[in-house]
């Protein structure tokens, strides 16, 4: 549905993306997991036809990004980082006007956004100003789903909304998949990316990896151990001190360590307790995305 | 010593009631994420607490001061920073140091030696002069902390600090805020980022006004039984 | 065209929303014909004036010198007769007529008095009335200098004629001035606001994400503000009329209609200034300085444009609001019609054609 190739785009001295490539494949949840400044806004940007790469390639289905762009513009549904909806009109006449701007009106898809939009009809004749942050996201999602795209762009449509809004959200977009539309999404937050089919790891401007979120954390090649403790910084230098491991980083409320080769907690421990640190949690762990995204950046 | 004592504090605007009789107590230099969606009052106890807005009923100290006598000293003994705005960005990093240390009224003397010794500690001797709009997002970040807590406060106030910035970034930051901590600053974190919450010692999860749970991670899911903070949010929220 | 219906729909709806502007884009016309109901004086220089004399004797050729003298007058024209005048004034070529009698000087000296004849064009009162205090000075300076022996003896009295505007109605060339000003209020910085706080809030985006032709979204915006404008145009001359007797003596079908082509005019600059900002605070300054200021101040509106410096007067040519002042005086003022204004006409269209010419090629169906 999507075929990326070596796409590069700069601002002034900034390169934002350097030769991006990856394909979304049709009927696909595909996220584009990466922190702020990473290029995921920019690349969206360039697959809405609203930017020009600066080389490169890039293809919705058979379009081409620059050249068909009415085509595009046509039959993909966007949803900005930004709230863009109309602040001072309606729920029902933003949805009204999106679905005119399409050319089609809101009872001829309405079965599809019927899920989402009956969480907001209640507040139909409300100003858009006036919503919560989880409602506005359905609104904006509902009116980028009017006139039933072949293609969803969303562009951190997660960023700044409460945990049960996300939740739900992200069920919303799990159901995409029943119609046919290919959703790619894009999102700071690297748990999110256990809830998409594949994801694309983006840092710098660059793809780090493309895989499913399962095989991302496969390919993590270290072995992984958590540790826990009281004094966490007094901790991580003891741990770093040690020479036992590659990598030493706070993980939540652990301590995340990497090493090449296995060492046995029993000899972590005891090393530990030569500095003098006791009372402390060492286990192997699974790695999650967000230590194979690090394992990447180094 | 408790640095925060919070006791049965209320806010109400009109019939709304924005926060409703917390009470908590928070330890010198211990890291307390404050949890809840929008709306859920823990904007307006942070507002209360940093004396910006006052309390219709109930008691709250700060770094040892009356929150509604002593306005003033609370104000001096506390930093803060958000994720939206800390820095000014038209200007250099010195120059953003030096103007924060101005604003609390340390001396010039110490502004200079501490000015250095920041930017060493952050690696950013070479950029003193540049803009701060220039720095890549993540340096900005530590620069905004580092700031916030330039004056030495007792208390600083953390407004998701670390969402949207890289996994490796993110954790120097944290090592950062650890060691503010181990200095006895005490640190309060609010987000509504459930993952940057077990970052925390210890976390409230606030919901229409109310503290609804209060405990370290590790006890939070082990009374909720999940595997997620994200999860015992969603329990409490529903 | 459906579509174009919606974005007119839409757009109507924020103006509506947002009565509080409303509320302003409304009363301001009326408070502003009442405020300017005071004239503010000037001194004006080079008048263009024609001579009637038919006498031809030392004293007219003297008096004539002296006006001239005094840098205040300008002679364009010797004429023999006085249907002359009136054609003059109306294509502009002329403000004031100094007509002498026959045998001036030698009524003056024989029946120890004279007048002549001073013809003002008021449709500019303030001009016509400081023009009049001008030659009135002049007058009796000379005969001070020339008579000045006897002057009780022998008079000159210069008798005044107000065409157009007999009464000297400051009202008269407010009310086409505050049209000026409103149409360009609504019309450019309006619309320019309107489409720069789609930029700003990120509807933009979505637009051009969208299969919308951009001049739908543009001619849809603009609409209800045209709408709007000629709401306050008739208002204006229905409170002119009502409330202070300002006539429109011309046709009314041309007054709409050059009204409709400088609310074009205004509309494409608007237009155009939406295009080369991105926030609503710029929009709002570059309209207030690029604008706004030059159309109050140099447009002849409240200081005449004869009395300006000539690098400031060379400026007031690209000022459309300039010959929008000129047409709609001329039209309600003094009943011309387009055979006389079609350079001013030209003049506004073929500005309107370059604004929207260069808004088009500065419209950006991308981002960046």
């Amino acid at each position: 549905m999507i075929q990326i190739e070596q796409i590069s785009k700069s601002y002034n001295a900034h390169a934002a993306l350097k030769q991006a490539s990856f394909k979304v494949d049709r009927g696909e949840l595909f996220g584009l997991i990466g922190p702020d400044g990473a290029g995921k806004t920019t690349l969206i940007r360039i697959l809405m036809t609203l930017l020009l790469p600066d080389s490169g390639k890039a293809h919705i289905g058979q379009w081409d990004v620059v050249k068909d762009y009415r085509k595009i513009r046509q039959h993909v549904g966007y949803m900005p980082g930004n709230f863009s909806l109309y602040r001072d009109l309606t729920v029902e006449e933003n949805l009204r006007f999106f679905a005119s701007v399409f050319g089609t009106n809101i009872k001829t898809h309405y079965h599809l956004i019927k899920p989402i939009y009956e969480q907001i009809e209640p507040f139909k004749n409300r100003r858009a100003e006036k919503l919560s942050g989880g409602m506005k996201q359905k609104l904006a999602l509902s009116c980028s789903l009017i006139h039933r795209p072949e293609l969803l762009l969303l562009d951190e449509p997660t960023t700044g909304v409460d945990a049960v809004s996300r939740q739900e959200f992200w069920q919303m977009l799990g159901t995409m998949k029943e119609h046919g539309i290919t959703v790619l999404v894009s999102t700071p937050y690297m748990e999110e990316a256990d809830l998409c089919d594949r994801v694309a790891l983006i840092q710098n401007g660059e793809i780090l990896e493309v895989a499913s979120p399962k095989n991302i954390v496969d390919h993590f090649s270290s072995h992984l151990y958590r540790i826990k403790g009281k004094e966490r910084l007094g901790l991580i230098n003891a741990l770093r001190s040690l020479s036992l491991f590659t990598k030493v980083y706070p993980f939540g409320e652990y301590i995340h360590c990497t090493s090449d080769e296995a060492v046995e907690p029993v000899v972590i421990s005891q090393q530990l307790g030569q500095l003098g640190m006791d009372e402390i949690v060492i286990e192997a762990a699974l790695p999650g995305i967000e230590d194979r995204f690090i394992e990447l950046m180094a | 010593m408790d640095s925060i004592i919070i006791d049965q504090l209320t806010k109400k605007f009109g019939s709304f009631t924005a926060v409703d009789k917390v009470s908590l107590r928070i330890q010198k230099g211990e890291i307390f994420g404050l949890l809840g969606a929008n709306g859920a009052g823990k904007t307006t106890l942070i507002k209360i607490l940093t004396g910006l807005s006052g309390a219709s009923s109930g008691k709250a100290t700060v770094a040892g001061f009356d929150i509604h006598r002593h306005v003033e000293k609370v104000k001096m003994n506390i930093g803060y920073m958000s994720q939206k705005f800390s820095l000014y960005e038209d200007l250099t990093v010195r120059e953003n140091i030096q103007l924060f240390g101005g604003i609390y009224g340390v001396s010039s003397d110490y502004i200079k030696t501490k000015t250095t010794l920041v930017l060493d500690q952050l690696g950013l001797q070479d950029s003193a002069k540049k803009l701060v709009k220039s720095l890549p997002l993540g340096w900005r970040q530590k620069l905004a902390f580092s700031v916030a807590i330039f004056h030495e406060p007792k208390i600083v106030f953390l407004d998701e600090p670390t969402s949207g910035v890289d996994p490796i970034t993110r954790r120097q930051f944290w090592e950062m805020i650890y060691a503010a901590a181990s200095q006895g600053i005490t640190v309060l974190v609010t987000t509504h980022y459930m993952d940057e919450a077990s970052y925390c010692d210890r976390i409230a999860i606030m919901n229409a006004g109310k503290m609804e749970a209060l405990g370290s991670p590790g006890e939070l899911k082990a009374a909720y039984q999940v595997d997620h903070i994200e999860d015992v949010f969603i329990h409490i929220v529903r | 065209m459906k579509k174009l219906i919606s974005i007119i729909q839409k757009e109507s709806l924020h103006i509506i929303r947002d009565w509080r502007t409303l509320m302003i884009l409304v009363m301001m016309p009326i408070a502003l014909v009442v405020i300017f109901g005071f004239a503010i004086s000037n001194e004006i220089r080079n008048i263009k004036t024609i001579v009637i004399d038919p006498s031809r004797d030392v004293h007219s050729q003297e008096l004539i010198r002296k006006m001239e003298a005094s840098n205040y007058f300008k002679i364009v024209a010797y004429e023999d007769h006085i249907e002359a005048v009136e054609g003059m004034f109306k294509r502009g070529k002329a403000h004031v007529a100094i007509v002498f009698p026959l045998n001036f000087g030698q009524d003056l000296i024989k029946n120890n008095g004279q007048s002549i004849q001073v013809i003002a064009d008021a449709s500019e009162p303030n001009n016509a009335s400081i023009i009049s205090s001008y030659i009135e000075g002049i007058v009796q300076t000379y005969q001070a200098d020339v008579l000045g022996k006897n002057p009780s003896l022998m008079s000159i009295i210069p008798e005044m004629r107000m065409l157009y505007n007999p009464g000297l109605k400051s009202v008269y060339l407010f009310v086409p001035g505050i049209i000026t000003i409103i149409l360009m209020l609504i019309c450019a910085l309006m619309t320019s606001l309107a489409l720069t706080r789609e930029k700003e809030f990120g509807n933009m985006e979505l637009l051009l994400a969208s299969p919308l032709n951009p001049a739908f979204v543009i001619l849809g915006k603009v609409i209800p503000y045209v709408a709007l404008s000629f709401i306050d145009l008739l208002l204006i001359l229905v409170l002119g009329d009502i409330v202070f007797d300002v006539p429109v003596r011309g046709s009314l079908a041309l007054l709409l209609g050059e009204s409709l082509l400088y609310i074009s005019t205004s509309l494409s600059l608007g237009i155009f200034i939406s295009t080369v900002t991105s926030t609503q605070q710029a929009a709002m300054i570059f309209s207030m300085i690029a604008l706004f200021l030059p159309t109050v101040l140099l447009s002849g509106f409240i200081f005449p444009i004869e009395s300006m410096p000539v690098i400031l007067q060379w400026v007031s040519h690209i000022i459309p609001a300039k010959w929008f002042i000129i047409i709609i005086k001329s039209v309600m003022l003094q009943g011309s019609s387009l055979d006389i204004l079609w350079k001013e006409t030209l003049i506004m269209g073929a500005m309107t054609v370059i604004f929207i010419m260069a808004s088009i090629k500065k419209f950006k169906i991308r981002l960046e």
